[in-house]
């Protein structure tokens, strides 16, 4: 017999994903396919520098070299990597220097998705990245943080215009030959942000991109390099969304932290890439590198991710704690629904002395999803008195989904703490009751229980962004079935 | 207010209560005892709405209602309270946050507008005061690394916050030290009206020292078996349940 909380979770109604339209607009694209020609036109576009296509065409070269991971505890259909557009730009004049010379469609489109580009309707204190497919659209505040010497702008930008840090960083902390997807990204990405915080600046706003994936059939490899300097402190948040189609779209993109001493950089992403529908058609399969480095003494970075998007995700955003006590975090949410599939989690390589980690990770799956955490805690041998301290939780909603735990220890160094705690829970029948018999319903009854379970992730997310994620997450669990 | 004619439940296809008849008025306060597995949680439980109980024959009326069709959240709106005799834990999720939900869901299905933030904060530290709840707890998740104790104070902030019309006290008693005992009891007596009702539902008499009853029922193999004034209480605290055992172990099935 069909238990009466699953019959409930079956019959809550579905949940729509709010992003999923598609705007018309002129576009630039290059024809689908890769290869070095496809690359050097890439290049070319943007105007790039030497430096840059060398870059690129390293980074090909090795990538022709290798083979689709196969480690992780996912299913991925083949990826015809000859059938994807790498370069679609919303087509443009020239680069706007102010708001009348961005396209008025450009505009509604990120009013439609909830991030005006007119600086006075923006929400005080967060400045925006707008990149949509292949190309930063807009950065807001630009003019703002450049007087306290913080550059915030499109990694085009950077490359025009800061080529010497461009040159030092990038590939520092996520090289190309990393990863099959870094490999990739590295030879075909065509924008993402770029953000410098001198030393000692306290940065006054959030900074933030906004991905949004618009044209069909095309790939989005976008990279964040982000450099703090000593002592300086910066907030970064990301999100992102895509049309809903049937085909699926690729994602691969990498950031990179580069923490010096003193410095703290906080990466948070609201990851609301389309799933795909309840059949499991079309969504995007969302591959991406982010890894941090403390290069220095008490550096921290700290990454906190709200994943409920995406038909598949594959991402694993770790921190080298390279400098003595230096402080790396990870708190993820990540909640899959229907057919999706998540395999996330972090990597913590404890390097310098007294460095202190801590993971915390809450899985949610419902449907017929699958939801894996995958954890490495390493320290190295001169790691003396290294933390850690991994939580990863598991909730399941109903009995066709699954979840996954995968946590790996290494640890050469005898003075060093490593705790790891997991638990698996079903939200239970007696807590659904209990809360009815005070008058809150099945459905509003789930959605409590999950916020409570989420609740320590949550708290970790900028204010304004929070509120976004707890309603997101009601969101992506409608109809959330056993 | 309440009326429950010959209600028999099964759990399962095996019969818990077999013919159970109550009717409950507006100011009563009814007690009901017996050992354990007589169907004494069951019966609060089928009240309250649980689906894991199925009704096999009978009738419940609430207030000129049939109980039987209707859904637990609405019963709960309707007024019907029950103390659990085991609060449940929800972790993540604080009292404060929770009770608001609650007394904001009641108030939709009373067509009233929900309380403000500060309207809210202030009508609970009015009960909080009243049923003499630690003013710290209300910050935590419900329940969670609660003790004993706490579990049923909280139980009867609930009720306290929440006013309803017929509570149902599932051995709140259990487990409490004589302080928690009186505490408990006195939220329970200072929310006593003309218009409501309680059913207490204990295994010892202890109970019943601090809330007095105007009738007490004693529950055997599913059935009321005595009903009686608040002296039956007294008769099988001296007399334990062994003799309702002898008396009805033979005869009924």
């Amino acid at each position: 017999m069909e238990k009466e909380q699953d019959k409930l979770l079956r019959e809550v109604t579905s949940g729509e994903y709010k992003y999923g339209f598609y705007t018309d607009i002129e576009m630039d694209t290059i024809p689908p396919g890769l290869s070095e020609e496809v690359i050097r036109k890439i290049s070319l576009l943007k105007g790039e520098p030497g430096f840059m296509l060398d870059f690129r065409l390293k980074a090909f070269r090795h990538w022709q070299k290798m083979k689709m991971p196969g480690w992780a505890h996912l299913k991925i259909p083949e990826i015809d990597f000859n059938s994807i557009i790498y370069y679609a730009a919303p087509r443009k004049k020239k680069s706007p220097s102010n708001l009348d010379e961005v396209d008025p469609e450009l505009l509604e489109t990120f009013n439609k998705l909830g991030i005006p580009l007119d600086e006075q309707k923006r929400l005080t204190g967060v400045a925006v990245d707008a990149v949509m497919d292949s190309v930063s659209v807009k950065t807001t505040f630009r003019e703002t943080l450049a007087e306290l010497g913080i550059i915030f702008c499109s990694f085009s930008d950077a490359v025009r215009e800061h080529p010497d840090l461009v040159k030092k960083y990038m590939g520092s902390v996520v090289p190309y030959t990393d990863n099959f997807f870094a490999a990739l990204n590295s030879a075909v990405f065509s924008d993402g942000s770029f953000c410098y915080i001198p030393k000692g600046v306290r940065c006054p706003m959030e900074l933030s991109t906004y991905f949004r994936i618009n044209a069909s059939n095309t790939g989005q490899f976008e990279r964040t390099l982000i450099v703090a300097e000593e002592d300086s402190y910066v907030s970064y948040l990301e999100g992102c969304t895509a049309p809903m189609r049937d085909e699926n779209q690729l994602h691969a993109a990498i950031v990179e932290i580069v923490a010096m001493k003193g410095a703290e950089v906080k990466y948070s992403t609201v990851q609301n890439w389309y799933p795909g529908d309840k059949l499991g058609r079309g969504g995007i399969y969302n591959f991406v590198t982010k890894r941090g480095i403390c290069r220095g003494e008490r550096a921290k970075i700290s990454w906190t991710q709200v994943e409920t998007g995406s038909a598949i995700t594959w991402k694993y955003p770790s921190c080298i704690l390279q400098g003595d006590y230096s402080v790396g975090e990870f708190y993820s949410v990540a909640v899959t629904n229907n057919f999706q599939q998540a395999d996330t989690g972090t990597k913590m390589i404890h390097i310098g002395k007294n460095t202190k980690s801590t993971v915390v990770s809450k899985g949610i799956s419902a449907g017929k999803s699958n939801n894996s955490y995958r954890g490495l805690v390493k320290v190295l041998k001169n790691a003396q008195n290294a933390r850690n301290f991994s939580q990863c939780d598991s909730l399941l909603l109903g009995d066709r989904c699954g979840a996954h735990t995968f946590p790996h220890l290494e640890v050469d160094n005898q003075s060093a703490i490593v705790e790891h705690e997991a638990t698996t829970s079903r939200i239970g029948e007696d807590q659904i009751f209990y809360c009815n018999q005070r008058g809150i319903s099945t459905e509003d009854a789930i959605g409590l229980i999950v916020n409570g379970y989420v609740r320590e992730v949550i708290n970790k997310l900028p204010m304004e962004f929070a509120v976004e994620a707890q309603k997101l997450l009601q969101i992506s669990l409608e109809g959330s079935v056993g | 207010m309440l009326s429950i004619q010959n209600l028999h439940v099964s759990i399962e296809g095996k019969p818990i209560l077999k013919g159970i008849s109550l009717e409950v008025k507006p100011g009563e306060i009814h007690a009901i005892m017996g050992p354990n597995g007589s169907g004494k949680s069951t019966l609060a439980t089928v009240l309250a709405g649980r689906d894991l109980f199925e009704v096999t024959e009978g009738k419940i009326t609430y207030m000129g209602k049939d109980l039987t069709e209707m859904a637990p959240e609405d019963r709960a709106r309707e007024g019907i309270f029950l103390g659990f005799q085991y609060p449940v834990e929800i972790p993540g999720v604080s009292i404060v946050n929770f009770m608001k939900t609650a007394v904001n869901e009641q108030r939709k299905y009373r067509g009233k507008e929900p309380l403000s933030a500060s309207d809210f904060l202030k009508f609970m530290r009015e009960k909080k005061d009243l049923v003499e709840f630690d003013s710290q707890l209300t910050n935590r998740s419900v329940n969670e690394g609660f003790s004993g104790g706490e579990k049923k104070k909280n139980e009867i902030f609930q009720m306290a916050m929440l006013n309803p019309r017929l509570s149902i006290l599932d051995e709140t008693d259990s487990g409490l030290d004589i302080d928690a005992l009186r505490i408990v009891a006195r939220g329970v007596n200072k929310l006593r009206s003309k218009d409501n009702a309680t059913i207490v539902i204990t295994h010892y008499q202890r109970l019943l020292d601090y809330i007095i009853p105007d009738y007490v029922h004693v529950l055997y193999d599913g059935k009321i078996v005595r009903s009686s004034g608040k002296e039956l209480a007294m008769e099988l605290e001296e007399k334990g349940y062994d003799w309702i055992r002898q008396e009805y172990a033979g005869n009924g099935r």
